[in-house]
């Protein structure tokens, strides 16, 4: 059952209508103040909006006449700092979303939810005994042991360690595999979206920016805000010239180069586009003008930041003063040949990797 | 020692207790998740017995007591008499000056629980009544009893408001702190004298256990 979502507020200020599909990870990325912990919120039932429709498939939990309250939605809720019980065990932490269970069933099953969280063994420790990755599983326990049809996920990696957030990751989606409910994770963490979701929800002053399956909306940036949300630094403004069969032809400084993928209706014009940092290619000094290279660009190199096995490249292409473009390569690729300031190289900018941005009022999928 | 006025104060301290604690309970909670725009008002009209002189708390009590006002005569026709310079009038007006020491280390007590928390509750699927029973009630019980010692020590010290709405007759409305005062005028200052360390080692031993309980709600949020 897909979660269908048509939230309005005026303060703080939201607009978003979006379906989550069923028995996937969403996540919504977004800036702190977005709006994306409010829109959880509502979803839980916590928040009342001016406006609401929310459903469930054909259970309505909001819309115009109709509030449920948060006990009798079928969700799960892990917070930001987990909402633990600081006065009871882990066990009857588990065991208070039990309630209306029999007490035999309900500890049985609160065993289960734990075992399933990995914190077996720790069930007669309160919440102050426990280590942040701990308290993160106690409170995933506490939230799925109702078998929660949504499962409610507020940046719930956010207090732990790095160590222990991949751990963690690795446990969530082991978890999803076995339950296969609806998550909703809510994040400003772009890696952690990347990895743990499969589609994407990019939110920005309570609005939609784009949405879809996370490598697509990685790749393909609607718009301005988007690219910046999803952390691409190379952002251009380019002049639309001309379409030939297949492809326009786009003014960048001295260069002109294949531009693919406009949306239909596209007129010659300023354009702004983007190119993510690993999809801009290194020319070989050996063949530098090979038959194969598309969107040569000549360019001087203004910085190299080794990072582990990775360079981050910063290069000013030829024509285009001040116009920084970043590269990421191989370290080993940076030593062969010879990528070093001051020098010269070529770039290769792909038709299909060049990333047309539409106006940001207008984009909102 | 007058016995007597000790009794009757330790009666009147439980009676005001048993009156004022639940609703101390209800008003705290409430204040403590409100968002009313007009809460610092409510605030300062608990907190006015607090700041005002007993006398003018007196006054207004033993005004609306009297019948020259709709409430006072309503409470006569209830009860038969006026409520005034009886045991009765006597634990409305302990009500009324104990309600800043009840409702404020409820509401600190009430307000220190995690937001979080609160709707985690919410989340498991407990109603308010199961929330408060099982998650607040248990939180909060440092403050509570930090209100109920306040309030009882109190009680057995409070002077003006009750000498002026109770008077001052031996085994109705003679409390412990008037027979100190009384005793003092009549120059028994070995009877006066006993009363006042019994009254002294009360309060510092209220207190004490007051400052150790939120001490104890403090470390207990500092641990979660």
């Amino acid at each position: 059952m897909n979660l269908a979502l048509d939230l309005r507020h005026d303060g703080p200020p939201l607009d978003f209508r979006a379906e989550l599909p069923a028995g996937r990870i969403s996540a919504l990325l977004g800036p702190s103040g977005s709006g994306k912990t409010s829109i959880l919120r509502a979803i839980a039932g916590l928040l009342k909006l001016d406006a609401a429709d929310i459903r469930l498939g054909e259970r309505i939990w909001d819309d115009a006449g109709r509030h449920v309250p948060t006990r009798d939605r079928s969700i799960g809720l892990v917070p930001q700092h987990y909402g633990l019980f600081p006065h009871l065990n882990v066990l009857r932490n588990v065991e208070t979303a039990l309630l209306h269970l029999p007490p035999d069933e309900r500890r049985e099953r609160a065993g289960e939810s734990i075992r399933q969280a990995h914190v077996g063994g720790l069930e007669s420790r309160r919440p102050h005994e426990l280590s942040g990755g701990q308290r993160q599983r106690v409170a995933l326990a506490r939230a799925i042991a109702r078998r929660p049809a949504v499962l409610l996920l507020d940046e719930p990696f956010s207090a732990v360690d790095r160590s222990t957030r991949k751990r963690l990751y690795v446990e969530l989606r082991r978890l999803h595999e076995q339950l296969q409910n609806t998550i909703v994770l809510v994040t400003h963490d772009l890696d952690e979206a990347a990895q743990l979701a499969s589609h994407l929800y990019l939110v920005r002053h309570g609005r939609l920016l784009q949405s879809g399956p996370t490598p697509e909306v990685l790749t393909r940036p609607c718009c301005e805000q988007s690219a910046r949300l999803l952390d691409i630094p190379n952002i251009f403004s380019g002049q639309l010239e001309g379409r030939s069969e297949d492809h326009w032809l786009m003014r960048w400084g001295p260069h002109l180069l294949r531009v693919t993928g406009l949306r239909e209706g596209q007129t010659p014009g300023p354009l702004r586009w983007a190119v993510l940092p690993s999809n801009v290619l290194l020319a070989r000094p050996d063949k530098p003008w090979s038959s194969q290279l598309e969107n040569p660009v000549p360019a001087r190199v203004c910085e190299v930041i080794e990072l582990g096995g990775e360079a981050v490249v910063h290069v000013e292409p030829e024509g285009l003063p001040g116009a920084l473009l970043q590269l990421r390569l191989p370290t080993r690729a940076v030593r062969r040949y010879e990528v070093e300031p001051g020098h010269a190289i070529i770039i290769c900018l792909r038709s299909a990797d060049i990333v047309p941005l539409q106006d940001d009022r207008s984009a909102n999928t | 020692m007058d016995w007597t006025a000790i009794a009757l104060s330790a009666k009147l301290a439980l009676v005001t207790l048993v009156i004022l604690i639940p609703l101390a309970i209800l008003l705290g909670r409430w204040l403590a998740v409100t968002r009313v725009s007009a809460k610092p008002w409510i605030e300062g009209l608990l907190a006015l017995p607090l700041v005002l002189p007993p006398t003018v708390v007196g006054y207004y009590m033993l005004l609306a007591m009297g019948n020259q006002t709709a409430l006072g005569r309503l409470l006569e026709s209830l009860i038969g008499h006026t409520l005034a310079f009886s045991f009765g009038g006597l634990v409305a007006a302990s009500v009324v000056v104990n309600i800043p020491f009840a409702v404020q280390p409820v509401q600190r007590a009430f307000e220190a629980i995690d937001p979080e928390i609160r709707e985690a509750a919410q989340c498991c699927g407990l109603t308010f009544r199961q929330a408060m029973q099982r998650i607040e009630l248990p939180l909060a019980w440092p403050g509570i009893l930090s209100a109920c010692v306040l309030t009882f020590a109190h009680t057995l010290g409070e002077f003006g408001v009750v000498l002026m709405v109770g008077g001052n007759i031996p085994g109705e409305t003679q409390t412990v702190a008037i027979s100190i005062y009384d005793r003092s005028q009549a120059f028994d200052h070995a009877s006066a004298g006993a009363m006042a360390a019994l009254l002294l080692l009360v309060s510092l031993v209220t207190i004490a256990i007051s400052y150790g309980l939120v001490e104890r709600l403090m470390r207990c949020r500092r641990a979660s």
